[in-house]
């Protein structure tokens, strides 16, 4: 219908001489211009966007504070207040680091929730997902990492207790231990080579997120009703539709991410990083960041050191198995009322987690975290397998821009809407 | 309906796109000026390079002194009779960038030639009492400096810089100037 | 063998938040709520009060804490107590600094200048503990961003919206006033003190505020431009302590409200110029993309 072409044709002489050596423009054209995609997508398809922003984010900010930074055990923590004090913006640069490291995790979160919710990990997409776990590890290798910089009291005891959750490993635990520290404890070698590190992870990451954004483009999006794009009826370009409704969400969460950055910038780190690490006192209450808080309440609701390390892990390592543990040919949960159900509930069982994790063990809450560890197991092993057998779906649309026209016009005639796709 | 009408806007970009895009380019203007003044010297580095005080009576005749102001190398010469009379003797026109001894030191004090210490041409440090002129000499390309730290053969494009200074008395100065 | 039992332990400790945490979270009085000139996001300093607190500073605290990340001419920048150039620059004089190596090798003391740091009443870490009954004062540069108290469900959520990040500063505020007499039935062990708010109430650290000791009146004048009491030398003591924590405290709230204003003008021209995308949609869908 259309008289543009959906492929790249290049116009000028350069252009053209570029594109017969190295089709690059043409590459970026078919994947973030022309790439349809459907066009029910709400606002929650507008995170990957949003993480992409982030992703550069951290990388620039990182490298500006790199370029003042001191890794020393001496130093470390005085280059951090010297870029807070002396540095041209380095307040700003460093708090934008900091700050942006939560709302990374805040937007990595609220994307796997979107994933976990409309089914995307399902098939043809199991790839698309399994790389989504390990963006999702190597992310959190590298916010431990950067959090052992500052030097202070928590990135020290931090370092600590996360390096010895290696110890419980038999035989060769020990040694390992002690190779990750370079010496007998955390000490300086430790932290060069947590440096060293969190420079390089995020380029690790920001190569999977390519084949992260590959592995997008060959099935091509699911969407809220999670049936496949039929027609070109069913689907808009990436540009400008999806471009100029990602740059108004990122906008948002920007000027969420500035709330904390310039009014409350110490908000979601902790007081005793600024007291500089002490290894002969440990503070009375160590908590790590926030977006671990799930995983260490089920570190710490398990009364035995090596099966809470391993239940710590399988609670990530089990989303990689997601598409295979799901058995519902459904994808959408809109279209899963008892899903839904049970969806909510491992949001709750989430959240709970975290609260739990920044709670001291004892007592009641040891109670509840061992509640909520085994219900956040139960939903991978028992929920959604059985709910996939036991779930009567609901009448799924017949294409994507029916359920598009069904909501938004009213003045529409339904013979328009189900018109047979003919274009 | 957006295509039955083709021609109503085919090209035309309206006010508010106008706008948005504008203010999308300021906000990347203005997001970019940060990371470029982060570069600039920080606070600490400009608060150290308060202005020095240096002592020239041990400088003894012919010898040079070297000293840092805002880490930079700077030559402080008690030159000799027959190195003064060697400045100030050789023609103007025998200098790629002229400029008279005088001009390079204090009136009444010409003993002293306070001189930057890095080559003008990329920087390095020349060799003291080398060359023809027993100026200085530099290693890296050749560059041969006077004793008034003149440029006189070889690439070095002007002569040795003069750092702010000023006598305090007979026997101390003060280097540099505040920031 | 021994190691990783040692090493199981030290984590299983660690993990399991021995009962220690438990008693000193437990017995401490939550400091009250202060109104401070530099909260909220228009916040900015009182200049008289930082240049009152650096005096109490240098009476009552700097015997014996540090502010090593605080250098004399910070003293003078804006954002900050702003005091004179002059009055920097004969205050950093006051102080003999040691530099060196001179040319023969030996080290030598010469007069503070601005660039330099303030000075440690004590040469390093063991001295300072050493002279203080084996606990080492701490350096109380980021001392307002170092302390806090737990703010507690739903406090911890709702202060987001309200941008309270002043627990430091209360904090700090409290236990300064905190030096009350203990209970009858505590024992307390000689070169500890009992107070309120710390954490667990036994502190090391002695009262150091005393009502009428330091002077607010200024030469020349017969009346204190503040009154001279134990509370007022706290919240001037505390504010000053807030500023050396974030010195550009006023400069990133300022940037803030700049930055916060250009974002909603630069959403709702997005949220506008999307509609009218967006609305180009034909109802049967095929898309055009016009350039």
């Amino acid at each position: 219908m259309s008289t543009h072409s959906p492929t790249y044709v290049p116009k000028s002489a350069g252009a053209k001489w570029l594109e017969s050596r190295l089709p690059i423009i043409g590459l970026v054209h078919s994947s973030f211009v022309a790439y349809p995609v459907p066009r029910n997508l709400n606002y929650m398809w507008t995170f990957g966007a949003i993480l992409m922003i982030m992703l550069v984010l951290q990388i620039v900010t990182g490298i500006v504070l790199a370029m003042h930074y001191t890794p020393h055990a001496d130093m470390a923590f005085s280059s951090v207040e010297h870029i807070m004090r002396n540095v041209e913006y380095g307040w700003l640069m460093r708090y934008l680091h900091a700050n942006g490291a939560s709302m990374f995790f805040v937007a990595v979160y609220i994307h796997m929730f979107r994933g976990l919710y409309y089914g995307s990990y399902k098939a043809p997409r199991e790839v698309l997902w399994i790389l989504g776990v390990i963006i999702l590890l190597l992310m959190m290798a590298t916010a431990f990492m950067g959090y052992v910089l500052p030097w202070g009291q928590m990135s020290y005891w931090g370092a600590t207790v996360i390096t010895n959750l290696f110890s419980v490993i038999p035989v060769v635990g020990d040694t390992i231990v002690t190779f990750l520290w370079g010496g007998y404890s955390v000490g300086n070698p430790t932290l060069n080579r947590f440096f060293s590190l969190h420079y390089l992870l995020p380029f690790m990451i920001f190569g999977v997120v390519l084949l992260h954004v590959w592995a997008l483009h060959v099935p091509g999006n699911n969407n809220p009703t999670g049936i496949d794009v039929k027609t070109k009826k069913d689907t808009v370009p990436f540009h400008p539709y999806m471009t100029v409704k990602d740059t108004f969400s990122a906008t948002l969460f920007i000027l969420v991410l500035c709330w904390f950055v310039f009014y409350m910038p110490n908000y979601m780190g902790h007081a005793d990083n600024y007291v500089p690490a002490d290894p002969s006192i440990t503070p009375s209450h160590i908590v790590p960041e926030w977006y671990f808080l799930p995983f260490y309440a089920i570190l710490r609701a398990i009364p035995n050191a090596l099966l809470g390390v391993i239940a710590m892990f399988a609670a990530i390592a089990v989303l990689a198995f997601l598409p295979w543990l799901d058995t519902s040919r459904v994808r959408s949960g809109s279209y899963r009322p008892i899903f839904k159900l049970f969806f909510w509930l491992f949001v709750v069982v989430n959240l709970g987690l975290g609260y739990l994790g920044a709670m001291p063990a004892e007592g009641a809450y040891v109670i509840w975290a061992r509640i909520l560890t085994i219900l956040y197991f139960a939903h991978f092993f028992v929920f959604l397998p059985l709910l996939g057998l036991l779930e009567k779906p609901k009448a799924l649309p017949n294409s994507i821009s029916e359920s598009v026209l069904k909501k938004s016009g009213s003045g529409m005639p339904q013979g328009a809407a189900a018109k047979p796709q003919d274009a | 309906m957006a295509e039955t009408t083709p021609t109503a806007e085919p090209t035309r970009r309206d006010f508010l796109f106008i706008a948005t895009g504008a203010t999308a380019a300021i906000g990347v203007a203005a997001v970019a000026w940060p990371f470029v003044a982060q570069l600039a010297p920080d606070a600490e580095v400009i608060a150290a390079g308060a202005p020095i005080e240096v002592d020239l009576a041990p400088i003894s005749e012919g010898q040079i002194v070297r000293v840092f102001w805002r880490d930079t190398l700077i030559f402080v010469r008690h030159r000799t009779a027959e190195e003064i009379e060697q400045a100030q003797e050789t023609p103007l026109s025998d200098l790629p960038d002229p400029e008279p001894d005088s001009d390079r030191v204090v009136e009444g004090r010409e003993q002293w030639l306070i001189v930057y210490g890095n080559c003008t041409h990329f920087g390095c440090v020349p060799l003291d009492f080398q060359g023809q002129y027993r100026g200085w000499f530099c290693p890296c390309h050749g560059s041969v400096f006077d004793t008034s730290g003149r440029i006189r053969s070889g690439p070095a494009p002007i002569n040795l810089p003069l750092p702010p200074y000023e006598f305090v008395d007979d026997t101390t100065i003060i280097i540099g100037e505040a920031a | 063998m021994k190691k990783t039992l040692i090493l199981a332990g030290a984590l299983i400790a660690a993990l399991a938040m021995p009962s220690g945490a438990a008693l000193a979270a437990g017995d401490y009085v939550k400091p009250p709520r202060h109104s401070w000139s530099f909260s909220g996001p228009f916040g900015t300093f009182d200049r008289e009060q930082l240049q009152r607190g650096f005096l109490v500073f240098r009476q009552a605290c700097a015997s014996c804490h540090g502010l090593e990340y605080v250098s004399f001419r910070n003293l003078a920048e804006p954002g900050g107590p702003e005091f004179t150039p002059g009055q920097v620059e004969a205050l950093a004089a006051d102080f003999r600094i040691q530099d060196g190596p001179d040319s023969s090798g030996e080290m030598f003391e010469r007069p503070g200048e601005i660039a330099d740091r303030w000075p440690n009443p004590f040469r390093n870490k063991q001295e300072a503990a050493a002279a203080n009954a084996g606990k080492a004062p701490p350096d109380l540069s980021v001392m307002a961003k170092a302390r806090t108290f737990e703010r507690g469900f739903p406090w911890f959520i709702t202060d987001m919206f309200t941008q309270y990040t002043e627990n430091g500063v209360d904090y700090i505020n409290a236990f300064l006033q905190g030096y009350v007499d203990p209970p009858e039935d505590l024992d307390i062990l000689a070169g500890n003190h009992f107070n309120l708010y710390y954490p667990g109430q036994i502190v090391a650290m002695p009262n150091v505020l005393f009502d009428g000791a330091i002077s607010y009146t200024p030469e020349g004048s017969d009346r204190p431009v503040a009154p001279e009491t134990v509370a007022q030398y706290a919240e001037d003591v505390t504010a000053f302590l807030m500023w050396t924590a974030e010195p550009h405290l006023e400069q990133r709230k300022r940037i803030g409200f700049q930055v916060m204003l250009f974002l909603l003008v630069f959403a709702g021209l997005l949220y506008f110029t999307k509609k009218k995308i967006w609305g180009r949609l034909g109802e049967d869908g095929a898309p055009e993309y016009r350039a």
